[in-house]
């Protein structure tokens, strides 16, 4: 049993994400849990944004891994609460991230109460160029090519770059 | 497509795009698979217990509004892909639409199988596909046309996603944990929505005498919509004492304090003028909808009206 439970782990930490597949699942902070009761297999993910469309990919890759694992009946499950933040990825995923050439996003640490400030102008914590390093660079653009991205540039190495956004 | 359908049409280049795939492999059209309405379905909120004391008519209504405003404003932005004014912004737009639709699709979720509890259940796409215009129960802001003025875009999305922020904000500790749940992811999604909408303002506003003059009539032709985002409904009442809504009228000090903000600092004057009205005290959440509403429902529905319950 508890082979079994190690096995099913082990299939499910392998499933990259689709959308940035330097990560895994488990580096993203995705996976909520994973339930074995004899052949069968239960994998609880949360998305990371309300209409991410990579859940689905994640689900079905979840579902190939453990087949061939040699899990019967496989159901993902999703839970929408707790909400996913930045602050679940792991620190080897951030590492990860920035040796793929994407910024890691800062840590945010517990929403203060009250109503959301609005901020108009870019937030000021400097995100730091994964190409050469050089610590202040500037926003292109706040939407990059995925949900979770933005565009950004490094002055230093004058190259673009996808800084992961901090949510 | 269904498999038959693929295998009658030979010649079909989705045919072998379908055969090189697992029969339940999404993968080639990436995320519009209808498995995806089984993902949300079999979410393990979704069919969590109506709470206590609370009529499931009103909590499928009230997801439904929550979820209509999401889906119908989703569906208004998305068409400015292909036509927004520089691709970061039309990218921008999309993430946003992309967002708001995510909400929607909890939200319709929920209500089809609160409905389902007492009688005659429905999916998202039932809920999406299928109503008329009347069974919508959006409210006007979400409906109206941008008529591809940016400024539009720009003053609208700041005017709904700060009163979605500030009424998602007060939800999250709904009594409901789909809305809560919704409420959690929304809030972050929409902050990032009014910011982007706020830097908008200020650049348009205090910018050149042409980008100030589009951005001051943008807000001149949304204003007459914006009473009614504090109206509350018969439902809305009656949910707010099982702690499950809250009243939308008392967003309003907190959104006027966010609106009077960004227009001070982008030169633009607050809009002297009077809220549009209702037609015997019934608005959108009641189903009574501008002319623009029958528009994008008729783009939106087509397909899925000309091929009821097709699968791809």
């Amino acid at each position: 049993m508890v082979t079994a439970v190690v096995r099913a782990r082990a299939a499910v930490a392998a499933v990259v994400d689709p959308e940035m597949p330097m990560l895994t699942l488990d580096d993203l902070g995705v996976v909520r849990g994973v339930a074995v009761d004899g052949a069968a297999v239960t994998v609880t993910i949360t998305p990371t944004y309300s209409g991410c469309p990579a859940v689905e990919e994640m689900r079905h890759d979840l579902r190939a891994s453990l087949t061939e694992a040699g899990f019967e009946r496989v159901e993902v499950r999703t839970v929408f609460s707790p909400p996913w933040s930045t602050d679940w990825i792991s620190e080897d995923g951030r590492r990860k991230l920035a040796e793929a050439g994407v910024a890691p996003p800062d840590r945010v640490g517990p929403r203060a109460t009250g109503p959301v400030p609005l901020t108009l102008t870019a937030p000021s914590t400097a995100v730091r160029c994964p190409h050469c390093g050089a610590p202040a660079t500037e926003e292109i653009s706040r939407f990059g090519p995925t949900a979770c991205t933005a565009l950004r540039r490094c002055p230093a190495c004058r190259e673009p770059f996808e800084h992961m956004k901090e949510m | 497509m269904s498999p038959h359908a693929a295998e009658e049409d030979a010649a079909n280049a989705y045919q072998s795009l379908s055969e090189t795939t697992a029969h339940d492999d999404p993968r080639w059209a990436f995320g519009t698979g209808v498995e995806a309405a089984s993902g949300i379905d079999g979410a393990a909120e979704i069919t969590s217990p109506v709470p206590d004391g609370v009529d499931p008519a009103d909590l499928a209504a009230y997801c439904r509004m929550l979820g209509d405003d999401a889906l119908i404003y989703s569906h208004r932005l998305s068409e400015w892909v292909s036509n927004a004014p520089e691709l970061e912004e039309e990218v921008a737009l999309a993430n946003t639409a992309l967002d708001l639709l995510g909400q929607a699709r909890v939200l319709l979720a929920r209500a089809g199988h609160v409905e389902g509890l007492s009688g005659r259940g429905r999916d998202e796409d039932a809920l999406a596909y299928e109503r008329t215009d009347a069974q919508f129960q959006n409210v006007a802001l979400a409906e109206l046309s941008d008529d591809l003025d940016f400024a539009r875009a720009v003053a609208r999305l700041l005017i709904f996603s700060s009163w979605r922020l500030a009424l998602l904000h007060r939800l999250l500790g709904s009594a409901d944990p789909v809305v809560a749940a919704v409420a959690g992811k929304g809030v972050k999604e929409l902050a990032y929505h009014r910011d982007y909408a706020a830097r908008w303002t200020l650049r348009l506003g205090d910018g050149t005498d042409e980008s100030h003059r589009r951005m001051q009539a943008a807000l001149d032709t949304l204003w007459p919509y914006v009473g009614e985002l504090f109206r509350t409904s018969d439902e809305e009442r009656r949910l707010i004492g099982a702690g499950v809504a809250v009243d939308p009228a008392d967003t309003r000090a907190e959104v006027d304090a966010v609106l009077d903000e960004v227009l001070a600092k982008a030169t633009l004057t607050r809009p002297d003028r009077p809220f549009i009205g209702t037609i015997g005290g019934r608005s959108g959440r009641q189903g009574v909808h501008t002319e623009h509403l029958g528009h994008a429902l008729a783009e939106m529905q087509s397909l899925a009206r000309q091929h009821p319950d097709t699968t791809w």
